[in-house]
């Protein structure tokens, strides 16, 4: 099979076509192309960001992130277990909120302060 | 009347005015106060949880609040001083500054001044979006800020207008919290956003992307109490609705994500000259406007694509204003620069080659989507500089440094950007 892409590591935004059996990538103009496809259609990875509902304090929420990329296709389960969540002031940026989230080995990490109220 | 007195004032503490402060107070200034309308500082980073902010700067990427904490931290290592909760109303271009708190209106007086109050969203006003008047319809940015600081969804079944950075974000923190969004509406033939965000903000959710479309209608409910209905068009090359192309979309919300404009009230109040291109203040390479002792960084000069450009901009200013404190006003002959072809606007639109130690930078964005061009830099009608590009995208603002040495004799300068 062929995948479309689109190189997203510079403005040039270069199609790519990569086959999905053989990894092999057409369309790119240097090198970065070439393993952007491949990491692409063989272990697609995103950062996750997201809040959390804060008691104890002025804010309403607080922001968190995966503290690294996650596989792609835990996204929504990851943004499950932050909405089950809620943590309470003071929490300051870089605590982890949530440890080892969905067995992923990765934490998920406040991105901002929130002081108590 | 009894005026409060500083050496310097900065109005408005997002990543601009935090940056400008710090660097005032690194050369020598003692006495800054900042003015910030908001209960924290940070600016509109505060709200934009995504990461992709400070590669440049910081070489790793965090979220904005990240961002703008690292500036405070850096801040709370001075003696500046920060007045929150307090919105600026008036200023005149003797640098008298009225603001309002919860403990009244209060007079104040700079000996120099830094604008730094960031810009608005363009609303439904702004662009005249036919059908009818109802709730529903809000910009990107407010839905973004009602998501990620208030913590509720602005609806359920959404259609986005416009694909810039703020559109597309958008789109996925939506996505993510629960809501569908139908699709992102672009009048141009290309997104106006970062390919990465088309890729992750869109794509990676099925969220399609109607590029050469736009909203030709909007219909409410029968109660007339919200938007029930958007109808969307495709547009020919110059923009104008083709009929019979129409696609119907139910849905609850519109987002409108179609452009940022300085926010210049102020600035017109104190008289200063604003640059019909850019709709900032025009200044001079070292950041003045057209006040003196009054200077411009940020949003609020010119809107940036990436905070790190905004924080150099407001560390440039506060050098600037640091100079103007400690020397006063130089007055020097100032060259203005003509916007060359391709080009949508120059910041600073003066050069004063007396006051450019070893090179200056000018800022510019293209009007369209140019593959294999050159920048050139033309003085005294000579082609003094050329640059290659292979693609230059006007959603990505470029710049050009004009080096000292080039300046010996200049009495005209150009930017142009043409075709190979
Ligand atoms: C909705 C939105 C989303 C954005 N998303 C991104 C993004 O994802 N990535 C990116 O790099 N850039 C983004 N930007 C651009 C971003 O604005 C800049 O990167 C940067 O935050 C601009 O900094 P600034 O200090 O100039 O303005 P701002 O951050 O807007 O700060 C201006 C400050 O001035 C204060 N102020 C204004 N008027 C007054 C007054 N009269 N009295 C007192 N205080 C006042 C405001 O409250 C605010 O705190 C976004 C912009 C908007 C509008
Ligand atoms: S393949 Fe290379 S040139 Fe093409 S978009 Fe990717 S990084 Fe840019």
């Amino acid at each position: 099979m062929t995948k479309n892409l689109i190189c997203i590591n510079c403005p040039r935004g270069c199609n790519l076509e990569v086959d999905t059996e053989t990894l092999t990538v057409k369309g790119n103009s240097c090198i970065k192309g070439k393993d952007y496809g491949i990491s692409e259609v063989t272990h697609p990875k995103r950062m996750v960001t997201s809040t959390m509902p804060v008691l104890n304090s002025k804010k309403i929420l607080v922001s968190v992130k995966t503290s690294s990329p996650i596989n792609k296709e835990d996204i929504f389960n990851v943004i499950k277990e932050i909405n089950k969540k809620k943590v309470s002031a003071p929490i300051k940026i870089g605590d982890i909120l949530i440890s080892n989230v969905c067995n992923s080995g990765i934490n998920i990490v406040a991105t901002s302060n929130a002081e108590e109220k | 009347m009894n005026k409060e007195k500083h050496d310097l004032i900065i109005i408005g503490g997002g990543p601009a005015g935090i940056a400008a402060a710090i660097s005032a107070n690194k050369a020598g200034i003692k006495d800054i106060l900042i003015i910030e309308r908001d209960n924290i500082l940070g600016g509109i980073l505060n709200q934009c949880i995504h990461n992709g902010f400070g590669l440049h700067r910081f070489k790793e990427e965090l979220t904005g609040p990240e961002y703008a904490g690292r500036y405070v931290e850096l801040l709370k290592e001075t003696k500046v001083k920060v007045l929150s909760n307090t919105m600026v109303t008036s200023l005149n271009a003797k640098k008298e500054i009225t603001a309002i708190n919860s403990k009244g209106v209060n007079h104040l007086l700079g000996k120099a001044i830094i604008l730094a109050m960031g810009c608005r969203e363009r609303s439904r006003g702004a662009i005249s979006i036919p059908g009818d008047r109802v709730a529903g319809v809000i910009t990107a940015g407010a839905a973004q800020r009602y998501c990620n600081i208030d913590g509720y969804l602005v609806g359920k079944k959404v259609v986005i207008l416009g694909s810039g950075d703020i559109g597309l974000i958008t789109a996925r923190r939506l996505t993510l919290e629960g809501a569908k969004v139908l699709a992102v509406v672009e009048i141009c033939p290309y997104s106006n956003g970062l390919n990465r965000n088309i890729v992750q903000c869109l794509n990676d959710f099925d969220i399609p992307l109607y590029l050469s479309h736009t909203v030709s209608n909007i219909k409410a409910n029968k109660n007339h109490t919200r938007v029930e209905e958007v109808i969307i068009s495709k547009v020919d090359e110059n923009k104008n609705i083709i009929p019979n192309t129409e696609i119907s979309f139910k849905c609850d919300t519109l987002l409108l994500s179609v452009g940022l404009i300085p926010e210049n009230e102020l600035s017109i109040k104190a008289g200063i000259i604003l640059d019909p291109r850019t709709k900032g203040a025009l200044v001079s390479n070292n950041l003045e406007t057209s006040v003196e002792g009054i200077f411009a960084c940020g949003n609020v000069l010119q809107v940036h694509d990436l905070v790190d450009n905004v924080s150099l901009e407001g560390e440039r200013a506060g050098i600037s204003a640091a100079n103007y404190i400690k020397e006063g006003n130089k007055k020097s002959k100032g060259i203005k620069l003509e916007v060359g072809e391709n080009l949508l606007y120059l910041c600073p639109q003066i050069i004063k080659p007396s006051s450019v130690v070893d090179s200056t930078p000018i800022f510019f964005r293209v009007k369209k989507p140019l593959d294999n061009c050159k920048i050139n830099i033309i003085i005294n009608n000579e082609i003094v500089s050329s640059i290659n590009k292979i693609k230059l995208i006007p959603s990505e603002m470029q710049s050009v440094n004009i080096r000292k040495d080039m300046l010996k004799g200049a009495k005209n300068i150009k930017i142009e950007v043409i075709k190979k």
